[in-house]
């Protein structure tokens, strides 16, 4: 690669590793002034450990960063921070309780006679801001703003903490509605235009065709190339992420439709009547069959992770019945739903999913031995059999079932979840959010696997922001808005008339 | 130099008992140098004295409590009352074998009664199970508080820790009965080639291991250290689970009880098991365990008990005295957590790659 005056960030044959994981094996990478940089790669390509490795939070094995021309070893995030490369993560490092004026001001504050001076502090805020075009009350706190707006002080607390040269944006989309986009590219954009060198990590391809100038392509902890946004048709993009041509997706519309004529319409394996909880979710029926996939969809806060709490027992409906084969259940816990058959991927895999400090064998097994009592102890010799067999079926990235969960990244992370639930061997499975922040080639092969799991037999619960996921895999739509479910659809339906109904404009 | 992959340096470092055994050897060195004939074994008897053997033998309370206290803090909890607890039992079995001593004023007939090695009121069985049932009650109530009551460890644990002293002084209305029974004294003072009290920690660890390890009980710790929401959502039933721990803390005190009352002879309650509550969950910290809850190992605490144990024995034997003996405890507890920070690890791990680069 040509080296030039523009590049701001060079770093040249990036290596590092982790016990048992090689996340970078000699990766370059170029960032040139005033320009958005998509970095894109699936789960465990190694974007993360480039940008942490770039910003000071780990340290490279071997390789060199240049930095405005000249050689640094980043000592500290701290260190990164003040000449001037500044990270705002996907999970927001703010304070919610506080101002916005405090957030952005912190450890930057005006003082006079030695206590700070409020008043200036936020004028200078809103100045910052205005500087940005965002026009709002600096004096509220920051948890009564919507994420986008949380985002975007993040960013203006990182312009007045150091003289930014480059911002790193992880996923700063992954959380925001359409319109909170635009916000955020309008902002994007004008940083860009005053000399701000953006590198811009997100899973939407959309977004990188929308804003991005280049992309820099990993895989495998390897560079595959970096290249000219507009020279790089989405397609070749993606055959280079995922390194293998794109899944055929009428190839899994023909499974959807096969698989639907299993399903025989009086097999009923659970029936919700006026199931609800005041507070969560309005009163609901629902009825699953054997083999259907029944699609959740909704907007965020519309009830869709209420309902699968409900019909798992997490929280306890005051309302309604909730059959299982003919069985009422009265008892509502995850203790007792799993003794029936039932099993759920939460939405919220690092708190509710993973056991981050126990290995990949451990956290597959767990809700099997729950299961089995504490004295049914699984030799170790099966556990190792049972765990090799998801790894496998799931194509889960690892050197040995010994590996810490939390070593893995977020997809393979997902797949040792569901082998935690396809162990137990469920009769219904209910999956909140299971592909979120997921490569689109795991993604493909966990909506896959919902079809798969459909035509053995077991019914599903399939719950996804993503509107084009659900109706790719379901046999049926339940819509939901403003915690209630307002509206059952088959399979086939036209997009346009669910989204009407989750907007409630019909 | 060529690797074995079997014993390689790293997977020294990070096994669970590298950092404890460290500290052990190197007390144990700082005695070979500094204290004349401190490895000296005698035998009488067929019995084994010496100062190793008198490390092993009082550190056996602090080893019991360590065991209990490992499944207590692995689940993310933390049992301040286990010295209270060990009042507590003292208090009972005291009471059970020598009831009349709550009269204020006794025949001469009595006393002398009281005063024979071979009286007790109650047999020593019933003695020991009652004991160990009234420890395991105050471990379930700790347990309640936790789990159900959803009242924060550190918490729940300090009202029994306050009031366990307490309620020891109302069991004896306040006296310190006096034990005669010689067969309850040899539980703390018996040799049978090397005290008897090994014994009973022997088989409790042994005992416990097999709980933890050759049942899911051990998994099921660890999992709701961790995580205990997941482990919620896995079906485990977490309560339960912490539960179990405190009550089995609860009994471990209670034998720690059972051997400090055999060993003063006495029901103290003032000072049984004073402090002992942290140089247990010192041991549990010293053997790897993180206070947030998670991975544990039984031998490592124990080992960090023997740890806390040696440091006093060697610096009584040295000459220290009693007060400055706290402070180096102090120093040598620092010095094994801060082999545990992961800087540390950290500078070790890079000093050790670049020594590997440097010979390859």
């Amino acid at each position: 690669m040509a080296e030039s005056d523009e590049d701001i960030v060079m770093m040249d044959g990036i290596r590092k590793s982790f016990p048992g994981v090689k996340a970078l094996e000699g990766v370059d990478f170029r960032l040139r002034k005033g320009e958005i940089h998509a970095l894109v790669g699936e789960n465990g390509a190694g974007k993360s450990t480039l940008i942490k490795i770039l910003t000071g939070v780990e340290r490279p094995d071997q390789g060199t960063i240049t930095f405005d021309g000249k050689e640094v070893s980043m000592k500290s995030p701290q260190h990164a921070q003040a000449i001037g490369i500044s990270p705002v993560y996907q999970e927001i490092n703010l304070c919610p309780n506080l101002t916005v004026a405090e957030n952005i001001m912190i450890g930057a504050a005006p003082m006079k006679l030695g206590s700070i001076d409020w008043k200036l502090m936020n004028q200078r805020a809103e100045q910052v801001l205005n500087g940005l075009d965002i026009d709002i009350d600096v004096t509220q706190t920051l948890g009564s703003y919507s994420v986008a707006i949380q985002q975007m002080t993040a960013i203006a607390r990182a312009l007045v903490i150091s003289s930014v040269k480059v911002l790193i944006l992880d996923e700063p989309t992954s959380s925001l509605d359409t319109h909170e986009t635009k916000q955020l590219f309008r902002l994007m954009d004008k940083l860009k235009r005053e000399g701000i060198a953006i590198i811009f990590i997100t899973h939407f391809l959309d977004q990188i065709y929308e804003i991005t100038d280049r992309i820099t392509i990993l895989r495998n902890g390897k560079l595959v190339g970096s290249y000219e946004t507009q020279s790089l048709p989405r397609l070749e993009l993606i055959a280079k992420m995922i390194g293998r041509s794109l899944i055929d997706y009428d190839d899994m519309k023909q499974a959807k439709l096969e698989s639907s004529q299993h399903i025989n319409k009086s097999d009923v394996l659970l029936e919700a009547k006026g199931l609800g909880l005041s507070g969560s979710v309005e009163p609901f029926d629902l009825v699953l069959r054997r083999g259907e996939v029944v699609g959740l969809a909704g907007l965020l806060g519309s009830g869709r992770s209420e309902i699968a709490r409900l019909l798992f027992g997490v929280d306890t409906p005051d309302s309604g019945s909730l059959t299982m084969k003919d069985k009422v259940i009265d008892e509502h816990s995850p203790v007792q739903s799993i003794d029936h058959g039932l099993a759920l991927c939460p939405e919220d895999r690092k708190a509710e999913g993973i056991v981050g400090e126990l290995t990949i064998r451990e956290n597959i097994i767990l809700a099997m031995q729950a299961n089995r009592g504490v004295f049914k102890y699984l030799s170790l010799q099966s556990q190792y059999e049972l765990a090799d067999k998801y790894i496998k079926l799931l194509q889960i990235a690892t050197p040995s079932a010994d590996q810490l969960i939390k070593n893995l990244s977020g997809g393979n992370q997902q797949k040792v979840i569901l082998a935690r639930w396809l162990a137990t061997n469920p009769q219904i499975l209910i999956l909140d959010e299971p592909t979120r922040g997921i490569d689109v080639g795991t993604k493909a092969e966990i909506q896959k696997l919902v079809l798969t799991l459909a035509d053995e037999g077991k019914a599903c619960v399939f719950i996804s922001s993503e509107l084009e996921e659900v109706m790719r895999t379901s046999h049926r739509i339940a819509v939901l808005r403003d915690r209630k479910k307002i509206a059952e659809f088959p399979g086939d339906v036209d997009a346009n008339k669910i989204m009407k109904s989750m907007a409630g404009s019909e | 130099m060529k690797q074995n992959p079997i014993f390689s340096w790293r997977k020294i470092i990070e096994s669970k008992l590298f950092f404890p055994l460290t500290a052990l050897a190197a007390i144990l060195l700082f005695d070979l140098i500094f204290i004349p004939d401190f490895f000296a074994i005698q035998i009488r008897d067929g019995n084994l004295y010496g100062n190793v053997i008198d490390i092993l033998r009082s550190g056996s309370t602090v080893s019991l409590l360590a065991i209990g206290m490992t499944l207590v803090i692995a689940t993310g909890g933390v049992d301040l009352s286990v010295g209270a607890v060990m009042a507590i039992a003292a208090s009972v079995a005291a009471l059970m074998m020598n009831p009349y001593v709550l009269a204020t004023q006794l025949s001469p007939e009595t006393q002398r009664l009281i005063s024979d090695p071979n009286f007790t009121n109650s047999p020593l069985a019933l003695v020991i199970v009652v004991t160990l049932l009234v420890a395991s009650v105050c471990g379930l109530w700790n347990g309640i508080l936790v789990s159900y009551a959803r009242i924060q460890p550190m918490v729940a644990t300090l009202i029994l820790m306050i009031a366990g002293r307490g309620i020891a002084q109302l069991i004896t209305n306040g006296v310190r009965i006096q034990i005669f029974y010689e067969p309850f004294a040899f539980i703390a003072n018996g040799w049978v080639v090397v005290p008897f009290p090994l014994y009973i920690v022997a088989l409790m660890f042994v005992l416990t291991w097999l709980l933890t390890r050759r049942s899911a009980l051990g998994l099921f710790i660890e999992s709701v250290g961790t995580n205990a929401r997941s482990s919620f959502f896995s079906g485990v039933d977490e309560k339960k689970i912490k539960l179990l721990a405190y009550t089995f803390c609860g009994f471990c005190a209670g034998m720690a009880g059972i051997i400090a009352s055999a060993n003063i002879k006495t029901s103290d309650a003032n000072n049984i098991g004073l402090t002992l509550e942290l140089d247990a969950i010192l041991a549990v910290v010293i053997g790897g365990t993180l206070m947030s809850g998670g991975r544990f190992s039984l031998l490592a605490s124990i080992i960090g008990a023997l740890v806390m144990q040696a440091t006093t024995i060697s610096m009584y034997a040295r000459g220290v005295p009693a007060n400055a003996v706290m402070a180096i405890k102090g120093v040598v507890v620092i010095l094994v957590i801060l082999l545990y920070s992961e800087q540390v690890k950290g500078l070790v791990r890079r000093i050790t790659a670049q020594r590997k680069e440097a010979q390859s």
